[in-house]
């Protein structure tokens, strides 16, 4: 009984995250260890560390992988359900109000040159995103041209992205398999 | 029911490929969306994506989500949803449950090492394929152009930058009455 309280107060505190931060995955983290860590005490610091560290690892949105490995830490796999739900339900909800209200004003002209102002923007904030992550690898020969041959094959040949992920994950694997890691991939 | 289904899969295919997240998701919504399906086009997923950053929650549940409710309504937006967190819940049980010291395996890590350049290509290409679509006259250079040095030089917050954007077009494009 102690345990489906402490559940909901799981899933709500998750709910609120999710209803509030602006920002996506990256931007709630922080909010997550407030609450889960400093708040509630469910989970310490260094685990949850390791938590969005392996989270980073596997594919999706990162704010789900990790709330849904701390739901199942905490209270097993219906606590990995409640808490993959609760990260998601506030996007779902949100979503398909603005949905349903965006079909019927983005006839008006206003709208329009709106979004012809932001449509460019997007570019500018992916490209923002690129510089940001960029310093996340080593910039050596290697990467840097697989870099430019993924794009390549993305862009001009057509090659569908999922092929140039399962090539690369394959090549680290082949390369970097027992290779002693440097600080900057830990 | 088809569809449903079609929007389903879809989305747990670029979901259980999707490594690093949302912007990082971008070409493969595009391929499988976009091109492959032709369920909207490249301007509207554009439009979809300056929506879902300004919006609370994970980019990536958010496009899905949206996406699915264009394709399919509203069970085609939980179709989409789920779809995308399906791969992603399933890993994260199994790595709870088996795997707690997995993130120390070396191969897990030479496998990441090969797949993290490979995210800055995808959203690369991303820039050129929307950038295609985005811009196509001088006023779009130079919104893109104000809108990256802001973000990088003065750490203007992305969620104002498309609100500065917006601005800028309703002066650049007009409507404003």
């Amino acid at each position: 009984m102690r345990d489906y309280r402490k559940m909901l107060a799981m899933f709500f505190s998750l709910v609120k995250i999710g209803t509030f931060t602006l920002g996506g995955g990256y931007a709630m983290i922080p909010l997550v260890q407030k609450e889960f860590v400093e708040k509630n005490k469910w989970i310490d610091n260094e685990e949850f560390l390791d938590i969005v560290a392996l989270a980073q690892t596997v594919p999706g949105a990162l704010i789900v992988n990790s709330s849904t490995y701390i739901g199942y830490r905490l209270f097993g796999f219906t606590g990995a359900l409640v808490a993959c739900l609760g990260s998601i339900l506030p996007s779902i909800i949100i979503i398909l109000i603005i949905a349903i209200f965006f079909d019927q004003i983005r006839e008006f002209r206003m709208v329009e040159s709106v979004f012809r102002g932001i449509r460019p923007a997007v570019v500018a904030l992916i490209l923002y995103a690129v510089y940001k992550l960029s310093s996340s690898i080593p910039r050596n020969i290697l990467n840097m041209s697989w870099i430019l041959i993924s794009t390549i094959s993305i862009v001009f040949l057509s090659i569908n992205p999922i092929i140039i992920i399962a090539i690369s994950g394959l090549l680290g694997y082949k390369l970097f398999k027992g290779a002693v890691l440097d600080e900057h991939d830990s | 029911m088809n569809m449903i289904a079609s929007i389903f899969l879809t989305f747990m295919k670029i979901g259980a490929f999707g490594f690093g997240g949302g912007l990082a998701m971008l070409p493969l919504i595009e391929q499988e969306i976009v091109h492959n399906k032709g369920w909207i086009t490249l301007k509207e997923l554009v439009d979809i994506i300056a929506i879902v950053e300004m919006t609370p929650g994970p980019i990536a549940v958010n496009s899905a989500t949206f996406v699915g409710y264009k394709v399919g309504g509203f069970i085609g937006a939980l179709a989409g949803s789920l779809g995308i967190v399906i791969v992603s819940f399933i890993l994260m049980t199994i790595l709870a449950k088996y795997f707690m010291k997995v993130k120390n395996m070396s191969q897990i890590k030479a496998i990441f090492r090969g797949i993290r350049p490979t995210i800055i290509a995808l959203m690369l290409s991303a820039v050129i394929s929307v950038g295609k679509t985005a811009i196509t006259d001088f006023k779009d250079v130079a919104i893109a152009v104000i809108i990256f040095i802001a973000l990088v030089k003065f750490k203007l917050n992305p969620i104002l930058g498309i609100v500065l954007s917006g601005v800028l077009g309703l002066i650049m494009y007009g409507g404003l009455l």
